[in-house]
């Protein structure tokens, strides 16, 4: 009974405290290291609430995917990050003021709230009891919110080729391989035949298409 | 000592208020704003999945499955946003989005 609590307390203080070692922290290569740290905590909750396939998935496109990004992307720009951060002193006061305000607002609808409770009967998808989270989560994400998954996979796809777009680009210089422009290259127009009168050589007036 | 529903929606409350502090605290550092964002729709997560335990409803954790979908498709082009606006300005420097004077 006491180790889930224990296990409770243990990854809520990490998660919190890497939470504010990522706004705090100067580098932003640490943030993104506690970002991860943050996440993999919240999927140590997501296990003991009981949901085990969204732990996963978080660990799985958090961890694995969204930070690495981020990391790739902090390295790769070339950013003074000490300049970026002068304004941090000046700022606290206020974001102190609006997070404090927030945070009691959040304590103050928590402290007046009670579950109605009719609550129970409007359930829309009960959670099985002898299927595995997984199994429980696929028998409904493929049945009843299919086009909602569906609508997901779209929002993934928009995104993806979004990012290519945005950042793919064409260099001059570069010169890349044109098929159509291959196939379509025949021996006429690969090289020029001339008859050369002896001891005259090429009229100056042709050199030009060929002298470079 | 059991752990309730009260416990996870705090911590959840706890997280997105850092989060909105992140945003406040880091007003020039864009990386560190998108960084904050990740962690307010993780605290939205996580309440999503709390309520979906303790309510025995497991339409909640469908639902954190489509927000965890588009957290990552806004970090992805968050990202790219990102990298196009440094490599036409040389910085990333929040203050300098302006060219259009909105």
């Amino acid at each position: 009974m006491i180790l889930p609590a224990l296990f409770f307390y243990l990854f809520a203080s990490v998660c919190v405290a890497s939470a504010v070692m990522v706004i705090a922290s100067r580098n932003p290569v640490h943030s993104v290291l506690f970002l991860i740290l943050a996440f993999v905590n919240a999927s140590g909750l997501f296990v003991l609430m009981g949901a085990e396939f969204l732990a996963m998935l978080l660990i799985v496109v958090y961890v694995g995917a969204v930070a690495v990004l981020f990391l790739f992307v902090i390295m790769m720009l070339d950013v003074d990050f000490t300049q970026l951060r002068e304004g941090f002193i000046q700022y606290l006061p206020f974001g102190l003021v609006i997070g404090a305000i927030f945070l009691a607002e959040l304590l103050l609808v928590a402290g007046g709230w009670v579950m109605n409770p009719s609550v129970t009967k409007s359930i829309t998808a009960a959670i099985p009891t002898n299927v595995s989270n997984t199994e429980a989560l696929g028998l409904v994400l493929y049945t009843k919110y299919m086009h909602y998954f569906q609508l997901a996979g779209m929002v993934l796809l928009v995104a993806m080729i979004g990012a290519i777009v945005l950042t793919l680009r064409h260099k001059v210089k570069v010169r890349r391989q044109d098929i159509n422009v291959q196939n379509a290259r025949n021996p006429e127009l690969a090289m020029e035949v001339r008859k050369v009168a002896t001891g005259q050589g090429l009229q100056d007036a042709d050199a030009g298409s060929w002298v470079k | 000592m059991t752990i309730g529903l009260g416990h996870y929606l705090a911590v959840a409350a706890i997280l997105f208020t850092l989060g909105i502090l992140g945003i406040f605290l880091n007003r020039k550092n864009i990386i560190v704003i998108l960084m904050s964002i990740e962690l307010i729709l993780l605290a939205v997560n996580i309440n999503m999945v709390a309520f979906s335990t303790f309510l025995g409803d497991i339409v909640g954790q469908v639902f954190a499955l489509l927000v965890l979908t588009v957290a990552a498709a806004e970090a992805a082009i968050g990202l790219a946003v990102l990298v196009v606006y440094f490599r036409n300005r040389g910085s990333i420097a929040v203050e300098d989005v302006n060219l259009m004077k909105g």
